[in-house]
């Protein structure tokens, strides 16, 4: 049986390895000083989707990621580790979208992609760590999700059967095909980039690539079909603008702070219900929650 | 996260050295391969950037995978039961990633699925996976058994075999048996013809590395009767067909992960590999050049390793109020390991050069028929190689031993117990000066070069070589130490007493070395100034070397070696 399998990536700053300079004045991220990768998670589910398609042979798997036109890099990347081909979705008007903007993007880009049988995704990105773009997803598609997945462990009959990792063990369920399945980062780390297929795909490139290369490689990019990347725009996908980017996102972001814990700051309560009640209405008056 | 090959600039300096455009380009066949293969290189600068990209993945996969694991593998080992051989989990683990990364059959033709590789980037991926688990490197480096088969085999054995190593089977050389260990003229495994053109292999082989491997290749007398090299014929063993059992595996020292085995052949079906007879005499002697080069790297792998964890450790602990690489006792040690590490190095990329192009011309002879110019430079290059080899293995292994040595001395009584790599390190190190020939053979085969002026002719390639001023103070010092060797090969020479010459053999062949390896550093110096620490480094411990065998050999009486004899 071949599927087609779709996986959402994303490219993040590396927040792994924060250093001082990695947020400007005004808090936001300097992307100039934290490298740009592949979001980890998501390379867990790229390892899921290239295992079903080792099960299944004739199966394809499309990386599909918006951001802006230098994330076809995580498309060769993805290539290089096996995965078929890529789409980028990038648009000016699709900047500074949120989560619920992000997702009704990407959905429309998957309704654009045709059939499909599963998507699979990181279960969150490395920068944001909302966990809600492939949920919403799922919801804008009205197909099921399951999340914290660790392993996909059968897709037949029209259903796949995953192992989830919760807080305090596992669960083993089963979804009807099409879903929409993250993966977390204690699912099998992804295969490493093969060296052929390194070699035959090192010069991928997008349009917006395309366009600054030198004639010699614009020449090959004709040559070998194979080697040319797609992107897809906001009009492509059929996305109506009040949705996307900045307008189709009500997440505002008022003001980043760098906070340090101290044990200075720690303050020892009785279980009195007046402290607890003072306490819960400091927090909510100084917006810490609510 | 670490990378292996991005954060070592000296693998890059090596790689890109100007030699390598025509081995590339002969390699390549000045590149009509891109017309048959989307993976093959369009030009120079494109296989270059090809070569970069996998050694990434080599490299990373060695930093993140192979180097992590290398701990468990020391402690858990390869298993036998029931005549199979089971690796260790992670051992498993490494091999998988090395699979799917397609790091088998690396120099393998693109027609039996390998990449192509010249040597030299090959030899390259074997130092970084050495760094990164010495006794993994075994497994993974038996892959350049496949030479042989490429070399030697027939086309439709070819076809059948090399594109499984490309898939990832692996492989082992069976040559070693109880009575036969560096006097391989002594084996006795009996290969018996069938009517069908098959063959059947009995008998017993031991200390055979990856010794349960898919496809072997093994020694064996074919030509009953016979007692000596000439009776001995080379065949291929499909683990498929059965008939070859592990029946243990030694407890080994070091390089735990890699299985030793003992072998027995029951009725084993085999295939006979090129012709009868010339087994030992033609094949084993290139399988075994191959093999010292990939130890060779290996060492030079270990040699990586140890500067690195003693230069981690010294610069990090702290007595007497200050980090220890402050004091001249132990950064002395520190310069001289880094200082042998770089010139072992530099030697090792010479010597996969020099076998490159003579192996590239055995190749193309294969097409068509070689110029006369080319004939005569593959042979000038045959040639080099083939005195280059035992110095890079032979000195390549005891500096790493060294190096090993060094490592634990810098790390004090902590080196000394199990909790720091250096520990394994010095117990791996120490199986790269004896197998594959131990060092004292070596000097066995490097002897003729020195006597015959391979060596000195060399030099005198390099000393043609214009430096920069600052270096030529250098330079002339290592005409000097040119000089004095080059005298001692005369004295030595003169006496005309072979147990003389033979007692004298390994100083004249380290002579040869330093000398040899002082000048490929002051090239590399040149080139590139970050080897002038190592160059000036060097060069104090090379003269001192050199010096001392000097002197030792002129005051030195030839009956005098009769003192030494040991009944």
């Amino acid at each position: 049986m071949s599927l087609n399998i779709i996986v959402l990536a994303k490219q993040v700053p590396d927040t792994r390895n924060v250093g001082k300079d990695a947020m400007k004045e005004d808090g936001t991220i300097n992307r100039a000083a934290l490298p740009a990768i592949f979001n980890p998670e998501d390379l867990n589910a790229l390892e899921q989707a290239l295992r079903l398609k080792d099960a299944n042979p004739g199966s394809t798997v499309t990386l599909l990621t918006m951001g802006l036109p230098r994330a076809s890099e995580i498309i060769r990347e993805a290539i290089y580790r096996g995965a078929d081909t890529g789409i980028v979705l990038t648009d000016r008007v699709l900047g500074g979208a949120d989560t619920l903007a992000t997702s009704y993007s990407l959905a429309q880009a998957v309704k654009k992609f045709g059939h499909y049988d599963i998507i699979l995704g990181g279960r969150q990105a490395i920068d944001g760590d909302t966990a809600q773009v492939g949920p919403q997803i799922a919801e804008k598609l009205g197909i099921p999700q399951v999340t914290y997945a660790e392993e996909i462990l059968d897709l037949s009959d029209g259903h796949v059967t995953v192992k989830r990792r919760l807080e305090n063990g596992v669960e083993t369920i089963k979804a009807p095909l099409p879903c929409v399945v993250t993966v977390n980062g204690s699912a099998a780390p992804c295969r490493p980039r093969n060296a052929m297929r390194v070699q035959k795909f090192k010069y991928a490139a997008s349009p917006s690539e395309a366009a600054k290369l030198s004639d010699d490689r614009k020449a090959l990019l004709e040559k070998r079909p194979y080697l040319n990347l797609q992107e897809w725009s906001a009009s492509y996908v059929d996305a109506d603008p009040a949705q996307i980017g900045l307008p189709g996102s009500p997440t505002k972001v008022k003001a980043i702070e760098n906070v340090v814990f101290t044990a200075k700051e720690s303050r020892v309560l009785d279980d009195s219900d007046a402290q607890i009640e003072d306490l819960v209405k400091e927090l909510i008056t100084n917006h810490t929650i609510g | 996260m670490a990378n292996f090959y991005t954060d070592n600039p000296d693998l890059k300096h090596h790689l890109t050295h100007p030699l390598m455009e025509k081995i590339v380009a002969l390699k390549e066949r000045n590149y009509t391969d891109a017309e048959k293969y989307d993976y093959a290189p369009l030009n120079y600068e494109d296989a270059q950037d090809s070569y970069d990209k996998v050694l990434e993945i080599v490299g990373e996969i060695c930093g993140d995978i192979i180097a992590p694991n290398a701990e468990s593998v020391d402690h858990d080992g390869p298993s036998v039961a029931d005549g199979r051989v089971t690796y260790a989990p992670a051992t498993q683990e490494n091999l998988d990633a090395c699979r799917k990364a397609g790091l088998m059959g690396m120099a393998m033709p693109r027609r039996f699925g390998g990449l192509n590789f010249p040597i030299t980037p090959y030899i390259m991926a074997a130092d970084i996976v050495s760094r990164a688990d010495t006794g993994f490197e075994n497994l993974w480096g038996l892959q350049d058994c496949a030479e042989t088969i490429y070399e030697f085999a027939n086309e439709e054995q070819k076809e059948r075999f090399i594109t499984r190593v490309c898939q990832g089977e692996t492989m082992s050389m069976d040559l070693t048996e109880p009575d036969a260990g560096s006097d391989l003229q002594s084996v006795m495994l009996k290969a018996t013809e069938q009517p069908d053109g098959t063959w059947r292999l009995n008998g017993v082989k031991r200390f055979i590395t990856n010794g349960d491997s898919d496809i072997h290749l093994v020694l064996a007398r074919s030509e009953a009767g016979t007692k000596d090299g000439r009776g001995l014929s080379m065949f291929i063993y499909d683990k498929r067909d059965g008939g070859v059992n592990v029946r243990r595996i030694e407890n080994k020292m070091g390089i735990k992960g890699s299985p030793t085995c003992e072998l027995t052949y029951k009725n084993a079906k085999a295939e006979l590999c090129g012709n009868r007879r010339m087994g030992l005499i033609k094949y084993v002697m290139a399988l075994m050049n191959g093999a010292r080069l990939g130890i060779a790297a290996q060492s030079v792998g270990v040699s990586e390793l140890a500067y690195r964890e003693a230069l981690a450790y010294a610069r990090d602990r702290k007595q007497f109020g200050k980090a220890i690489i402050e004091f001249p006792a132990v950064y002395e040690m520190l310069s001289v390991m880094k200082a042998k590490l770089d010139a072992s190095r530099s030697l090792l990329y010479e010597c996969a050069r020099f076998v490159d192009v003579y192996k590239i011309y055995d190749d193309i002879a294969k097409e068509r028929t070689l110029t006369p110019e080319e004939r005569k430079e593959s042979k000038h290059y045959s040639r080099l190689a083939d005195a280059l080899t035992p110095l890079a293995k032979g000195m390549g292994s005891e500096y790493c031993n060294q190096n090993a040595y060094d490592c634990i001395q810098v790390h004090g009584g902590s080196g000394f117990m199990k909790d720091y790599a250096c520990e394994r390190l010095y117990r791996d190190a120490r199986i790269t000066s004896i197998y594959e020939g131990t060092t004292q053979l070596q000097v066995v085969a490097a002897i003729r070069h020195v006597t015959t002026g391979t060596y000195l002719n060399l030099i005198h390639d390099y000393q043609a070589t214009e430096v920069r001023p600052e270096l030529q103070s250098i330079k002339d010092r290592l005409a000097s130490m040119t000089e004095t060797y080059a005298k001692a090969v005369e004295a030595v020479t003169a006496v005309e007493d072979q147990a003389y010459a033979d007692f004298m053999a390994r100083r004249l062949v380290e002579m040869a070395g330093v000398t040899v390896m002082s000048y490929l550093l002051l090239l590399d110096a040149n080139r590139n100034d970050s080897f002038t620490r190592s160059l000036e480094v060097y060069v104090n411990l090379a003269e001192a070397e050199v010096n001392k065998h000097s002197g030792f050999i002129a005051s030195f009486r030839p009956e005098e070696v009769a003192t030494y004899k040991v009944d």
